[in-house]
């Protein structure tokens, strides 16, 4: 089985995030990069599948700061093969990020006929387009996404996978393979890797590295952003007063207001 | 013909999703402020009848096959796109849903077109839409241009208020017929959730109970205002350390993560233990009896109150709510 | 002073008997006699698979994968009894619990979540809670007193203040860090601490075999320590204490105190600085890291009878007898992973016997121990009765002005 899991990193929101100088962007001084979450769940989900069926799988992410520590992690947790590619530029957005990944993934040797092209189902900066239905238009295959099970049977060339909906109800899918799955949850939690293995694969591993395709075409996102703002918060809550009724009505708007009634 | 300006009606299981009235009721305002009509565009199979509802629009497409019966993103998204191509709108809204996710992005990809993401807001700026995107988790907003036209927007949830996007009375419906293929994709069946079979941190609403609750036989007033905001009931430690409740529905340290688009906090004080796991909840209402309460200097709302008093009145005032029309989703 | 972080490699086909023989520190379970002294004296001997009279046993028999696949060492909150009571003066918690726990967290499939997580945080952001770095010194601006960051002030310095994680962070250890300041200020002490560029010692992520991440921190903090000049480290945090005086590299050429024996020798100078009368009556709950394992017994009561209007009451189990909180080698994050298994929680056990004494207070010198006492009170109804508060708080609660 071959698996192909496209990694990206986002800002950790850990650390404070500030709006850059020029107002349209982060403040990258400070801003610290992780692994989006669902990444690492479309990760141990190909694992998982290369534990239970043989395999390959292999690990391809665009290169930011703290990248190397993730891609040794994914080597240290049983990952083939880490692929970073370079040269992109900083604050590349989600639709290019998408189309190097496609190039790369076409042209790279062994990394195609893949069984399954993973990644997570959403990052919290995919403004202009989420990466796994981008990947599959680029590379004319079948995608499903929020996924949360997946279980291939090669030789019957399809997979039967779990796709979360409303109110946790969930739909079961037939999918014919080759395919791209946005995953929102593995089967089980990413696994834990002790630092010492880490340590060890940095020394014995290598994190193959080669340079994103010159771009034929610039401006694939289409969108400006005009500026960035932190959004207003108030260090204490907003309280409701009143009879039980009063504030019941009260709290009754507000959540209507808010789409949640 | 002047273009227009649509929105993608969004159905599942048969009803109308309350983000469909969200986004009709912001797209009237786009449609107004850019001075041109406002579509829905209303995919399905059999379904014609969810006109009824659509009336904040000036015009229906409406576009039957059977292959959308469900929606499949690859599906769905090449139907919209023959139809943007023959119409040429100015702009698209497309509700950003578990049930719509991808639609927006391939429909995007296939013609390219920009898409513009995590959307709470539009509004137009010398005849030109502007959108104000949420990033980050809802640590930062951006507002955002598209460099073509239509653009298509991902809308989230919350934008407006469903009720004002209600309009029950047909528009003018249009039936237009598309060219499908069979997707090598196909949904088998739907798999209700169990009673027990709860995976909380998946929930958009979570009624969160502490030692507030003061008793085991005081969590059925939970699990009523759980069910009428279609959420799931979860506890902090002490809750569950008493046995009233399943490991699985632990919040915090010890516990679950948890980010819901409410998450009303019962009768908990709000140790870090606890918050650690809840703190970026898209919207926290705590009721406490005690005003210094930590978990109010997270909450975005609070009242001061004894648990076991509140919740029926809120039980009340939601269900008379619900009476005026807005369905769940 | 051993050497740090002794293991005996990661791949599993280089761990046989006689390789962990050839340790010094190893070959000392031949000399066990299996008295059970160490089983008998553990707080979860009775839940343990293989307490540890068993894991040398089977160590000793060659049965190596069976221990190091069995979960049971989980169990093991590193709290010195056993390595205090052995006749034979193995050391069991310092040197072959974690080095057999090393072999074990490498083939555990899955860890508990709150585990994962503490791991995860304190390698990314040198603190098991998931704060940002940049925060770590932001109880520094309430302390009501002035406070020396040594990245703002690089002079030399007699004292590093090493502050330490839940002090740094967690609401009720930020009283205590401020409570130190102020005693140390009054007391013209000549300190400054490293602020934000502080991060966990990592002492309980090696008791509990994470031995690489305890390296990762190690060669940080040797890092930054080398940035400076001081004298001496004094640290709030008991494991910290433990980790630089045991663990860290022969060249570490600090003298390390705890706050606790460190402030012991400033009683004269206390005394007429303690103006203000509690009328407490206190039981000192006798930590594992500077108690059993360190001998530190009387400087904490010693401070404690300095205080006017304090009666010290001493619970049935003290000094070397003291009861666990449960906090360490990772038992501050496996209260679920516990509860799940049916475990009594060690915190509820100990409070329930400081109850006992009739105590208003029970004092602490390590810093899990006062969230976990608060927890254990609340959870047993008995927070109305007893409050739970670090020594240093007392004593500054009885400086007045």
């Amino acid at each position: 089985m071959n698996i192909l899991v496209a990694l990206r990193m986002v800002p950790d929101i850990v650390e404070e995030l500030e709006v850059a100088p020029d107002g349209r962007g982060l403040d990258l001084e400070f801003a610290r990069m992780v692994l989006s979450e669902s990444d690492d769940h479309a990760l141990e989900q190909a694992l998982i599948l290369k534990e239970r069926h043989g395999g390959k799988v292999t690990v391809l992410a665009l290169d930011a700061p703290e990248l190397d520590d993730v891609l040794f992690t994914a080597l240290a947790k049983g990952a083939d093969r880490a692929i970073k590619i370079t040269g992109a530029g900083e604050g590349v957005m989600t639709r290019e990020a998408a189309h190097i990944l496609a190039r790369v993934i076409s042209n790279e040797p062994g990394l195609l006929p893949a069984d399954l092209i993973l990644s997570g189902t959403q990052a919290f900066d995919d403004l202009d387009g989420l990466i796994a239905p981008l990947l599959a238009d680029e590379l004319g295959l079948p995608f499903l996404g929020i996924v949360t099970n997946l279980d291939p049977d090669l030789s019957a060339g399809k997979a039967r996978t779990v796709k979360e909906y409303p109110g946790g109800v969930r739909g079961e899918f037939e999918v014919a393979l080759p395919a791209v799955f946005g995953i929102q949850a593995a089967e089980k939690p990413p696994r834990y890797v002790p630092v010492a293995k880490v340590r060890a694969v940095m020394k014995s591993q290598k994190i193959e590295s080669g340079p994103a395709p010159a771009m034929e075409e610039v401006g694939l996102s289409m969108i400006q952003v005009l500026e960035m703002t932190k959004p207003e918060v108030s260090g204490h809550a907003v309280m409701l007063e009143g009879s039980f009724q009063q504030v019941s009505r009260e709290l009754c708007g507000i959540l209507v207001e808010r789409g949640l009634l | 013909m002047a273009a227009e300006f649509w929105v993608v009606v969004e159905h599942w299981r048969n009803r109308v999703a309350e983000i469909t009235y969200e986004a009709l009721a912001l797209g009237r305002e786009v449609a107004d402020q850019l001075g041109v009509p406002l579509r829905a565009v209303l995919l399905g199979h059999n379904v014609k009848q969810m006109a009824q509802s659509l009336g904040k629009a000036d015009n229906l497409l409406y576009v039957d096959h059977p292959l959308l019966s469900e929606v499949v993103a690859e599906t769905n998204a090449d139907a919209l796109a023959q139809l943007v191509k023959e119409r040429k709108p100015c702009g698209v809204i497309v509700p950003l849903t578990n049930v719509s996710l991808g639609v927006g992005t391939l429909l995007a990809a296939r013609l390219r077109l920009p898409v513009v993401n995590f959307c709470k807001d539009l509004k137009v700026v010398d005849g030109k839409v502007h959108a104000k995107s949420v990033l980050y988790g809802g640590k930062m907003e951006s507002i955002v241009t598209a460099d073509a036209e239509p653009a298509i927007f991902g809308l989230w949830p919350g934008a407006r208020k469903a009720e004002s996007g209600r309009v029950d009375q047909s528009p003018p419906v249009e039936e237009l017929a598309v060219t499908l293929r069979e997707p090598p994709i196909r949904l088998e069946r739907y798999i209700e959730p169990e009673a027990g079979d709860v995976d909380i941190s998946q929930r958009e609403v979570l009624v969160a109970v502490g030692r507030g609750i003061q008793g085991r036989e005081n969590l059925e007033l939970a699990e009523t205002l759980a069910k009428d905001l279609s959420g799931a009931v979860c506890g902090s430690r002490p809750v569950i350390d008493q046995g009233w409740m399943p490991l699985s529905r632990q919040v915090g340290k010890s516990g679950m993560t948890v980010k819901p688009k409410l998450y009303l906090a019962l009768g908990i004080s709000g140790a870090p233990e606890h918050t650690e796991g809840m703190k970026d909840s898209a919207l926290i209402v705590a009721v406490n009896t005690d005003p210094g309460a930590p978990i109010f200097n997270i909450a975005h709302y609070g009242i001061v109150a004894d648990v076991l008093e509140v919740l029926p009145a809120l039980h009340e005032a939601i269900e008379s709510k619900k009476g005026v029309g807005s369905h769940a989703a | 002073m051993g050497d740090a972080a002794v293991s005996i490699g990661t791949a599993p086909s280089e761990i046989t008997l006689e390789n962990i023989v050839r340790h010094p520190e190893g070959r000392q379970i031949l000399t066990c006699i299996q008295c059970g002294l160490c089983a008998g004296t553990c707080p979860y001997g009775e839940v343990m698979a293989y307490p540890p009279r068993r894991i040398i046993g089977m160590l000793r028999a060659g049965m190596l994968e069976k221990v190091f696949t069995s979960d049971s060492l989980l169990a093991c909150v590193a709290c010195y009894s056993c390595m205090a009571k052995c006749p034979r003066n193995i050391q069991l918690t310092e040197v072959l619990l974690p080095l057999v726990k090393e072999q074990v967290f490498l083939r555990l499939s899955q860890l508990p979540t709150e585990l994962h997580k503490a791991l995860e945080n304190t390698l990314r952001y040198g603190n098991p809670m998931a704060e940002s770095p940049r925060k770590r010194a932001a109880w520094v601006k309430t302390a009501g007193v002035p406070i020396r960051i040594l990245a703002e002030d690089p002079r030399p310095v007699d004292v590093l203040w090493f502050v330490e994680c839940q002090n740094s962070y967690h609401p009720r250890g930020q009283d205590i860090s401020r409570a130190t300041a102020r005693i140390f200020c009054a007391l013209g002490v000549d300190f400054a601490i490293l602020g934000n560029e502080e991060k966990c010692a990592g002492e309980c992520a090696r008791l509990l075999g994470e031995t690489g991440l305890f390296d990762t921190l190690m060669d940080y903090n040797m890092a930054v320590f080398s940035k400076y000049q001081f004298k001496r480290i004094v640290t709030s945090g008991a494991h910290a204490y433990d980790a630089f005086k045991y663990q860290y590299p022969d060249g570490f050429r600090y003298g390390v105190e705890h706050t606790t024996p460190f402030l012991s020798k400033y009683v004269d100078s206390l005394k007429p600085r303690l103006t203000r009368k509690l009328g407490y009556s206190v039981t000192y709950h006798d930590s594992c890291c500077l108690g059993r394992h360190n001998g530190f017994y009387e400087e904490p009561r010693l401070l404690l009878r300095t205080i006017p209007g304090v009666k010290l009451l001493e619970m049935p189990h003290n000094r070397i007898n003291a009861l666990c909180c449960g906090g360490g080698g990772g038992g501050m994050w496996l209260d679920t992973y516990y509860k799940a298994k049916g475990y009594e929680r060690l915190s509820e056990r100990r409070v329930k016997e400081a109850v006992k004494t009739g105590a208003d207070v029970i004092a602490t010198s390590c810093p899990y121990e006062i969230s976990r006492f608060e927890d254990a009170l609340k959870v047993l109804g008995f927070d109305k009765k007893m409050a739970v508060k670090d020594v240093t708080e007392l004593l500054s609660e009885a400086m007045e002005g």
